[in-house]
């Protein structure tokens, strides 16, 4: 695969400030986001040729959403794989742009998950659209979203002796970092966040378990939200205001739970090598990791399957606060506050690019040190499951 | 506005209590999983083998996975296999199961060598933990045209 150096960068992020939107509807937020980030380029809403969108308003949402802004896009690209569609349209847009079809790619995201008290983590998930050999299969059984990241987590537990002390450190790493963001600061308060400090690894443990071995603090919390990412040519990349955060790679999977395959590995262990390849970078190189947290779990298997440790090593890993972004000896992880402790409206993957470019132009709340390079890994539908893994490395050169 | 919608939410609590819910059974017309759910109603627990390649196939499809055979043999379980992982489900928001809640949902190796999702009964002397690894055999739950394949440990 051809490096993409210096060929697309991010040009323009924003992330919607409130978790609690009020007064727009979710067509209505990923319009103020998109003009938001464009202007955060430098850049006009007649400047986009490229549209990528992840369905959150519907299957066609694409087309609504390009009626909605006016948009009249060259490249459309409408890739739906759950939370970690985002990266996989920084990796569509990167390859569109490379190859000349489009110079500015918008990427844009709403929603009101947390106002139409949608239960993503424990409701029920029983489809409602016509059967399919999956649902008919499943549905009987009452497995919650979260149920499935449970036996992730369980069998991570029974195969390498991982405890729910190391699960609560990614947690409490979370929230170290959202005390600093004032942002996540107001969302833990409007969304009556009960225990809204700082957290210890025995406040995580001792709190309520949803499905077992996960108790609600390894959970996400549930917001309203929005953002839109920027991307554009190198040749616009160098004009406009901003520093340019460049994308050096990206790769794509999707896995499933199959007969006699190992749970505790997922999409994450076969997207990372592509993106690191293709950037010709390392983990180590990383000073800035952006890992999805639908969960505790998630990060951590998240970590061993892109190479920051061994698998089944995870949980040894994050001990001793080493996703803090002020603690040596690892990336900083989730900066922002992450899904954990600032914003998760049900696909989160846009928020994690939106922070890591926030790292590599210095302006993080949590900012570490002249951090040149990040990775950002999207995890999308059901881990333990049927899921997606989308990894992008940037770079600030 | 908190206080109405908490006071719809315990009326709807109790309409769905005094009905009893159900378990959500599976829907046909589905090619697929027709004749798996067909052959439950005679307690026999499916899955499928690749003629083409041997391979192994479970939930039951059209083409094998593993090379795209088109044909595909029915064989019958034994029903007796060992639990991947299982997590103990305390919140759920489908009506059935939130009157079910605690209950165990699980991941099963049969021993002819496909996994499913199934839950796991009888086993209140249990934690999600102490049930991996542990030996399980199927236990039918009938209903009108069709039973639902569970598992109970067994003594080993």
């Amino acid at each position: 695969m051809p490096g993409l150096e210096s060929s697309v960068a991010i040009a323009g992020i924003y992330e919607y400030p409130k978790r609690l939107v009020g007064d727009l509807s979710v067509l209505g937020i990923k319009a103020v986001c998109a003009q938001a980030a464009l202007d955060d380029a430098g850049l006009a809403w007649a400047d986009v040729d490229g549209l990528y969108d992840a369905g959150e308003t519907g299957l066609l949402g694409v087309l609504e959403f390009a009626e909605y802004t006016g948009i009249s896009p060259r490249v459309i690209d409408a890739t739906a794989v759950g939370g970690s569609s985002f990266e996989f349209h920084v990796a569509h847009a990167a390859r569109d742009i490379a190859a000349g079809r489009c110079n500015v790619a918008l990427l844009a995201y709403g929603s009101l998950a947390r106002s139409q008290g949608r239960a993503i983590g424990v409701g029920s998930r029983l489809s409602a659209g016509p059967p399919t050999a999956t649902s008919n299969m499943e549905d009987p059984y009452g497995l919650p979203l979260a149920g499935g990241y449970a036996l992730v987590a369980q069998r991570h537990m029974h195969q390498y002796g991982t405890t729910a002390e190391q699960l609560a450190e990614v947690a409490v790493a979370a929230r170290y970092h959202a005390l600093r963001n004032p942002d996540a600061r107001r969302a833990l308060a409007d969304l009556g966040i009960r225990r809204d400090g700082e957290l210890r690894v025995e406040d995580v443990v001792a709190s309520p378990l949803v499905a077992d071995p996960l108790h609600v603090l390894d959970c996400c919390l549930i917001s309203d939200g929005g953002g839109a990412v920027v991307l554009v040519s190198g040749s616009i990349a160098r004009s406009v205001r901003p520093r340019p955060v460049w994308v050096l790679g990206t790769g794509e999977a999707l896995a499933s739970n199959d007969n006699g395959g190992d749970l505790t590995s997922g999409a994450a262990a076969r997207s990372g090598p592509v993106a690191f390849q293709q950037a010709g970078l390392r983990p180590d190189e990383m000073e800035v990791a952006m890992l999805y947290d639908s969960f505790t779990i998630t990060v951590l298997t998240i970590l061993e399957d892109l190479g920051f440790c061994g698998k089944g090593e995870g949980g040894a890993y994050v001990e001793g606060g080493r996703l803090r972004f002020d603690v040596p000896g690892g990336p900083a992880v989730n900066t922002d506050g992450g899904g954990l402790s600032s914003n998760h409206p049900g696909m989160r993957g846009i928020f994690l690019l939106i922070e890591a470019v926030r790292q590599l132009r210095g302006q993080s709340t949590a900012q570490v040190a002249g951090a040149r390079h990040a990775v950002v890994h999207g995890c999308g539908s059901q881990l333990g499951g049927r899921h997606s893994g989308g990894t992008i490395i940037l770079g600030a050169r | 506005m908190a206080a109405k919608k908490t006071e719809q939410a315990e009326q709807a609590g109790q309409t769905e209590r005094t009905k009893q819910a159900e378990r959500p059974l599976p829907r046909f017309p589905e090619p697929d999983t027709a004749e798996f759910w067909r052959r439950t109603a005679a307690r026999q627990l499916t899955y499928q083998v690749c003629d083409q390649c041997s391979r192994v196939v479970f939930y039951p499809r059209a083409a094998c996975p593993a090379c795209g055979g088109r044909t595909l043999s029915l064989q019958v379980s034994a029903g007796l296999g060992t639990i991947y992982s299982a997590t103990l489900i305390r919140r759920a928001g489908h009506p059935y199961f939130l009157q079910r809640v605690p209950y165990f949902v699980a991941f099963i190796d049969l021993d002819e060598g496909f996994r499913m999702l199934s839950e796991v009964i009888h086993a209140a002397d249990h934690t999600a933990s102490s049930l991996v690894a542990k030996r399980v055999a199927v236990s039918w739950e009938e209903h009108s045209e069709l039973s639902i394949p569970l598992f109970r440990p067994i003594a080993t």
